[in-house]
């Protein structure tokens, strides 16, 4: 074929783009393959297309949906960490004379993918999918405000999942550090195709992430149960609204600030160049109003977790419960108003600098009286310490270190010396580590109960637990040791022999942390063999005090047989404490949304358009885009779009439950 | 604690007294005032942490599920005088925090020129400060002396205790100049100029390095400074023009090329203007300088005529900045000089067409050194004869 013609099928894409000359790269690629290939091979062979596809895939049930975003979540956690693993090996390594093992080339892809995966594709799916599943069980819904857009949501994200994932093995990825700073990112001094990657990965997946954020506001404004109004929403449910109300406010900046970038990189615009008038600071500050919201985008839920277990394994209720939610309130509207504290350095004058130092100190206000409210719910408590309770502890403690550091570097003097260097990695990591992944296991651990009718194994719960406690302190700890020393991030070769040891430490700690990601699958795994032994017919197993808990776990698909009444902030708990009475008769038949294939196909087209993009396909560009919005117009003419579950099926799960409780008394 | 332990502390205790832990230890002024802040507002902090993390550990110790001696109350959620206090004690550190960072910020801006040498010397009004002119290159740092009318890559000298304005800008990416024994750092950032005002205390031989990721050879971006007395630093002067050479405007030209880990590189002469140009980014003849563009905008622009007042670009940096659907890439073309009248630019630079150093593509792979057992735990260099 003339080499016009690939050029016009392929754009840039040709076989040199592929990394065959990396050898680790390769070699992930034979595993992955492998792997993918048994895996497609078993799901063929025990015939589970159809099932996947009917039950999971085209699914509008929040309940599954949230499941399918939790094992997006650990799945890529598996990638971020092989990453974070990578560059603790190539930083230990590295001295006196030894370059390591990763060329600039590779290692500089390796951190950029590793900010990137962790936030977009870890940590924000594990927040989403928690409250994708709890949320609306907690208010006495049957599902969200618009099912159908939930599954779109969920597919968008894994459109941008995949897209990071295909450039590991097609073309690679950028190599600009996690925020894609111009003049760095912009096509003069990045023309491959890995900022690309970066821009349409983020593009899809925010598609996704805006719109769950609206969908879960529209949820919890509009389909609170009769009674619960809004100062006797759950905890969880409080901070689920604000972090949404923070999604919808903030995510549009940044499809804004890459699209802008995009028109940088493809029609030769001036917004972020050094010269015709543009300016990279814009950029600066525009990802950062996004960036910094994104913070308590994923921490104010892991707040909300913390908030119910604490109650529930205290056995009492929160204390200040007013005080949280004005607490929450009052972090969303303050989260807008600090992002320059990301760029102290940048230059601005006193006035500005101390402005934000001080506006992002006065954050750590309603956030400590969060962590008094958490302590005096505990007080006069009876705690049992299940593994959510274990995790919550080992937050209130690792937490108040990253926020003190945290409100040192918002000092902007401190900043000066402690800005981009490994003080501040360590920070970073000790509030999302700390907060947000603690918050995410513990959420783990106290719902999955719930979500599958028995318990996780609290063996390989607690191996996993002290294995990720023991090695976030040692992998972190040294990097606040580092940073005092003035070891700047990102590097990769060192010159003074003196500090091996502390990444020697780190990369041990790296490895503890491995070891506790392998228990928790491991966790799973025997839980799921164990699982008659652990099983909970009560639907209740930890005497909570929740909504979610009022009815069976797994809960029916119409999550209740009859919408609850409630009168008190612990609804459930209010309920037991009344002798609530299950009804048992007068079922009527259930109105629910019909399951859909469209959310799948109209994601599937935009995560081909984005990869079109990455390579120039414009043909492909194209026909994917057109697809996108003839698949969108069709489904408008799609009216099976809900169905009623007859009363004969509810009564038949109300009854078999009603059997099941009898049998546990 | 027996003996045994302490031995197995040893190598700790090595690794510790080994270690430079210079942001808590600097050699100048205004670093140490930073230093300062960071330790004042931790021990402010710690005022409250403390109690908490006590606090967290008495609680879910007394009141685990088997100590049935503590009270329970299950019911108890509300207290209006805990709240008061958990509110307001935060709050008063934060007061006491904010007025010390409002001050701080002031004090320590480094835009600020200088007041004192250090706590007990004020700055002789008498002498001039020494100016430097700082651009962050691809992997390198130029340092320009406009008073002695030196340059060097990648070493940079003051006298002790003689104030330093920096004027930093950078070529094509941003960096961040920072040398910690000296001051906090500062970001260096192409058409764009920032300043650090500091002075070194002590003299000796300081790391300085980029703290701001910008590329495959970043690692590579560091520099000796070196505080000197004004003996020695008059020395340094003369042995830097001594080195001969001039940097010109060609000359910056091919040193502004991507390269990585360079060797130490002094001039004795250099174009008096190149800092500006290099700041207005219009070192290449016949480019027009921000400084002029800014100028005329702000007089109203050139009009309908001055959108076309742009010539084919055939050098920008190292690699045309084109796009793949934008027009072919242009530059505003300077205003007639004799050296480059108009529609002329420097012909004989051409873009490079190897990509490989932008890209940090095709680099050699590091071949794998294991570690040996020894350097695991003690830190120590491993002899290496080659």
């Amino acid at each position: 074929m003339s080499p016009d013609l690939l050029k016009l099928i392929f754009g840039r894409l040709g076989l040199e783009s592929l990394p065959l000359h990396e050898p680790i790269v390769v070699g992930t690629f034979v595993v992955v393959a492998l792997g993918g290939a048994a895996l497609l091979g078993g799901l063929t062979y025990f015939r589970l297309w159809g099932y996947l596809w009917r039950e999971w895939f085209t699914t509008v049930d929040h309940k599954r949906i949230g499941i399918m975003y939790m094992i997006l979540g650990i799945v890529m956690l598996l990638r971020g960490f092989a990453d974070a693993l990578m560059m603790r090996g190539q930083q230990m390594l590295a001295f006196n004379g030894s370059e390591g093992y990763l060329n600039a080339h590779h290692y500089d892809q390796v951190f950029t993918a590793h900010g990137v995966i962790m936030i977009f594709f870890v940590a924000m799916p594990l927040v989403t999918g928690l409250m994708n599943y709890v949320v609306p069980l907690q208010i006495g819904a049957r599902d969200v405000s618009f099912p159908f857009l939930n599954n779109f949501s969920f597919w968008m994200t894994v459109g941008g999942a995949v897209l990071v994932m295909a450039s590991l093995f097609i073309g690679e990825f950028a190599r600009t550090g996690w925020l894609a700073y111009p003049p760095l990112s912009n096509i003069g001094y990045s023309p491959d195709v890995g900022v690309d990657y970066y821009i349409w990965a983020l593009q899809v997946a925010g598609v996704g992430t805006t719109l769950s954020g609206i969908n879960l506001i529209c949820t919890i404004v509009k389909l609170r149960c009769p009674g619960m109004t809004m100062m006797k929403m759950p905890v969880f449910t409080w901070t689920s609204l604000c972090t949404n109300v923070l999604i919808v406010a903030s995510f549009p900046v940044l499809t804004v600030v890459l699209a802008l970038l995009s028109l940088d990189r493809y029609v030769g615009t001036n917004f972020f160049t050094n010269d015709f008038g543009g300016s990279p600071m814009m950029y600066v500050n525009l990802i950062w109003i996004w960036g910094h919201p994104e913070v308590y985008i994923l921490v104010l839920p892991a707040f909300g977790i913390f908030s119910e277990v604490t109650s529930t394994f205290s056995g009492k209720r929160l204390f200040g419960y007013t005080s949280m939610v004005y607490a929450t309130v009052v972090i969303t509207i303050l989260s807008y108003l600090v992002w320059l504290h990301h760029f102290f350095t940048m230059g601005s004058g006193a006035s500005v600098n101390s402005f934000f130092g001080i506006t992002t100190m006065i954050i750590s206000i309603p956030t400590g009286a969060k962590m008094f409210n958490w302590l005096f719910t505990m007080y006069r408590g009876r705690i049992r310490y299940e593994l959510p309770m274990m995790w919550t502890i080992a937050f209130m403690l690792t937490f108040v270190i990253g926020g003190m550091t945290g409100v040192l570097l918002a000092v902007p003097p401190a900043d000066f010396v402690l800005h981009n260097s490994l003080f501040l990695i360590a920070h970073f990591h000790n509030v999302i580590i700390g907060g947000v992944v603690f918050g995410a296991f513990a959420g783990i651990n106290y719902w999955f109960p719930k979500a599958f009718g028995f318990k996780l194994d609290p063996f390989w719960g607690k191996m996993s637990f002290w294995f990720w406690v023991t090695g976030f302190y040692l992998a972190f700890m040294p990097l606040y040791v580092l940073g005092l020393m003035g070891v700047t991030r990102r590097l990769r070769v060192f010159d003074d022999p003196s500090l091996q040891i502390w990444f020697v430490i780190a990369a041990i700690g790296a490895v503890f942390v491995f070891i506790g990601i392998l228990a928790m699958l491991m966790q799973f795994a025997v839980s799921l063999l164990k699982r008659e032994q652990l099983k909970d017919v009560t639907g209740d197993p930890w005497d909570a005090r929740t909504l979610e808990w009022a009815t069976s776990s797994p809960p029916p698909d119409y999550n209740f047989a009859f919408t609850p009444v409630v009168h008190d902030n612990d609804a459930w708990w209010d309920m037991k404490r009344r002798g609530y009475q299950r009804p048992l008769a007068g079922f009527k038949p259930i109105h629910m949304p019909s399951s859909t294939g469209t959310g799948i196909i109209l994601a599937g087209f935009a995560t081909a358009m984005g990869f079109a993009l990455v390579w120039y396909m414009w043909w492909l560009a194209a026909l994917s885009f057109i697809a996108m919005l003839a698949v969108g117009i069709g489904h408008t003419f799609n009216y099976h779009r809900d169905f009623d579950i007859p009363a004969e099926d509810v009564i038949r799960t109300e009854d078999a439950r009603t059997k099941l409780l009898a049998g546990a008394k | 604690m027996s003996r045994l332990k302490i031995l197995a502390l040893l190598p700790l205790a090595a690794a510790l007294s080994g270690c430079d832990y210079v942001v808590l230890a600097p050699a100048g002024d205004i670093a140490a005032q930073q230093r300062d802040l960071v330790i004042i507002s931790t021990v402010l902090m710690l005022l409250i942490v403390v109690p908490v993390m006590a606090l967290t550990v008495l609680f879910a110790w007394r009141y685990r599920q088997s100590n049935t001696e503590a009270r329970y109350e299950p019911e108890w959620d509300h207290s209006t005088k805990l709240e008061l206090v958990i509110w307001s004690a935060p709050l008063l550190i934060i007061v006491c925090l904010g007025a010390l960072t409002w001050m701080g910020t002031h004090l320590l801006d480094p835009y600020r020129t200088l007041g004192r040498i250090h706590a007990e010397r004020a700055v002789d009004r008498s002498k001039t400060p020494l100016e430097v002119d700082v651009v962050a290159l691809d992997w390198k740092w130029l340092f320009i002396y406009p008073d002695y009318g030196v340059a060097t890559v990648n070493e940079l000298a003051a006298p002790v205790d003689r104030p330093i304005t920096f004027r930093i800008t950078a070529s094509s990416v941003m960096n961040s100049f920072y040398i910690p024994a000296l001051a906090g750092q500062i970001y260096a950032m192409p058409g764009m100029e920032t300043k650090l005002h500091a002075v070194v205390n002590h003299a000796g031989t300081y790391k300085g390095f980029s703290a701001n990721y910008s590329g495959a050879g970043f690692s590579g971006m560091h520099f000796n400074f070196r505080g000197l007395d004004d003996k020695g630093f008059d020395a340094w002067i003369a042995s830097a023009k001594s080195a001969g050479g001039s940097l010109g405007r060609a000359e910056y030209l091919q040193l502004e090329k991507p390269s990585q880990n360079e060797p130490v590189r002094r001039w004795g002469t250099v174009d008096a203007d190149l800092y500006r140009l290099i700041l207005n980014m219009c070192v290449e003849t016949g480019k027009m300088c921000q400084s002029e563009m800014m100028a005329i905008d702000a007089k109203g622009g050139n009009g309908h005529q001055g959108l076309n007042n742009t010539l084919p670009l055939t050098y920008d940096k190292y690699a045309r900045r084109g796009t793949v659907l934008g027009p072919e890439p242009t530059f505003v073309a300077g205003t007639c000089t004799p050296d480059a009248p108009q529609g002329q630019t420097t012909a004989s630079i051409k873009a490079p067409t190897d990509f490989a150093p932008l890209l940090g593509a095709g680099l050699k792979r590091p071949s794998f050194t294991p570690l040996k057992s020894s350097s695991f735990f003690l830190g120590q260099r491993p002899k290496s004869d080659s």
